[in-house]
């Protein structure tokens, strides 16, 4: 399938909002789950996942429900989850990619990560201030993942803790780590500092599948 | 440097417990390897052996508190405009010295990443063998 065809896929409004459901989900999800998510019948749903499956943007796995094994626990359940392959098309033809890893190495080589650093967190206090005066009475917490939500992130709330599901900068990331998530924090820190919140920090820490970074309860910090 | 010196007592420690960690460079009774300048007084080293290049990626960059420490290194360190990190591996049990690790990052500069001394981005799987470990230096 070329990548054209992958995202076209998408472009059906109950497809797209079951592979917008299942891409947030931690783990893998069932039919019927997703169906009562995107409001629609389990065979229908089963339809359009198995169509999103075939195009490889998400991917299946077989659970016994519960967990449980052995004779009469069931048969496993067919479960659904974002694929980790990436899919970019532009129009006309753009290689912004390229372009970003030749300056992420030359950034890497000349030591120029300071600058990157005060860079990003300019960036972010940017659009930390936008996200305050588009909607300056919000509670900082739903201030901070609608803005985190706008940029990609997939935040979702892990106790006072705002963890992101999504890292935008994901291939550049894998090639460059202390690199990227150093700029990512950067980005980050300028946001909450640009949205004036004082109840949460940005803090590296990196965990499987997610963004490097958590933005924490500082109440909670105990480092 | 300060900053550094103090970091790097907790950093190696979390080594020491990290899963697939077998080995790791130090200076005599020294809790790292800070004073060994094999390449120049401006130069520090270290060298470790694990189990696996999994391992070692998920120690060096999906580790927090080393993944921060090497974010802040230039609050330490100058870039260095040649290859300093190389990768190769080695048979179980064999702990390598200072002089193998500066052969194979010799060999790194000279020739670009091969199977014999490579980087994380440019991997090459453990030749077949049973048992092998993968020292990073």
């Amino acid at each position: 399938m070329t990548e054209i065809s992958v995202i076209a896929v998408l472009d059906d409004p109950v497809r797209r909002r079951l592979y917008d459901y299942v891409a947030a989900q931690g783990s893998g999800v069932s039919r019927t789950e997703a169906a009562a998510a995107a409001g629609i019948g389990r065979t229908l749903a089963a339809f359009h996942l198995d169509r999103l499956a075939e195009a490889g943007l998400v991917e299946v796995e077989f659970a016994r429900p519960g967990g449980r094994s052995g004779p009469g626990a069931g048969r496993p359940a067919k479960l659904y989850r974002r694929a980790v392959a990436e899919h970019e098309v532009s129009v006309p033809p753009r290689d912004y990619r390229a372009a970003a890893e030749l300056l992420a190495e030359v950034v890497d080589v000349t030591g120029a990560e300071p600058e990157l650093q005060r860079a990003a967190r300019s960036r972010g206090a940017a659009a930390g201030r936008a996200a305050r005066q588009r909607s300056p009475a919000l509670p900082d917490g739903d201030l901070v993942t609608g803005a985190l939500s706008a940029q990609g992130y997939q935040p979702y709330r892990d106790g006072g803790d705002v963890r992101l599901r999504n890292c935008p900068f994901h291939l550049l990331a894998d090639r460059h780590p202390p690199l990227i998530c150093g700029m990512n924090l950067a980005l980050l820190e300028g946001l909450l500092s640009g949205a004036a919140v004082t109840g949460l920090s940005a803090r590296l820490d990196p965990r499987p599948g997610e963004c490097c970074v958590v933005v924490e309860d500082s109440k909670n910090n105990v480092d | 440097m300060a900053g550094f010196m103090a970091g790097i007592i907790p950093v190696n420690a979390l080594a020491d417990t990290a899963p697939g960690f077998v080995w790791r460079l130090r200076d005599g009774d020294g809790p790292g390897a800070t004073a060994l300048r094999p390449c120049g007084p401006d130069v520090m080293v270290n060298m470790s052996v694990w189990e696996d290049l999994e391992s070692l990626r998920d120690f060096v960059y999906r580790n927090g508190p080393h993944l921060d420490f090497m974010r802040r290194r230039r609050s330490w360190f100058h870039p260095m405009a040649v290859p300093y990190l190389v990768l190769w591996w080695v048979p179980a049990g064999h702990i390598p010295g200072l002089d193998e690790a500066l052969c194979r990052l010799d060999m790194l500069r000279r020739e670009g990443p091969g199977s014999a001394a490579f980087t994380f981005r440019d991997a090459y799987p453990a030749p077949a063998v049973e048992g092998a470990g993968l020292p990073g230096s």
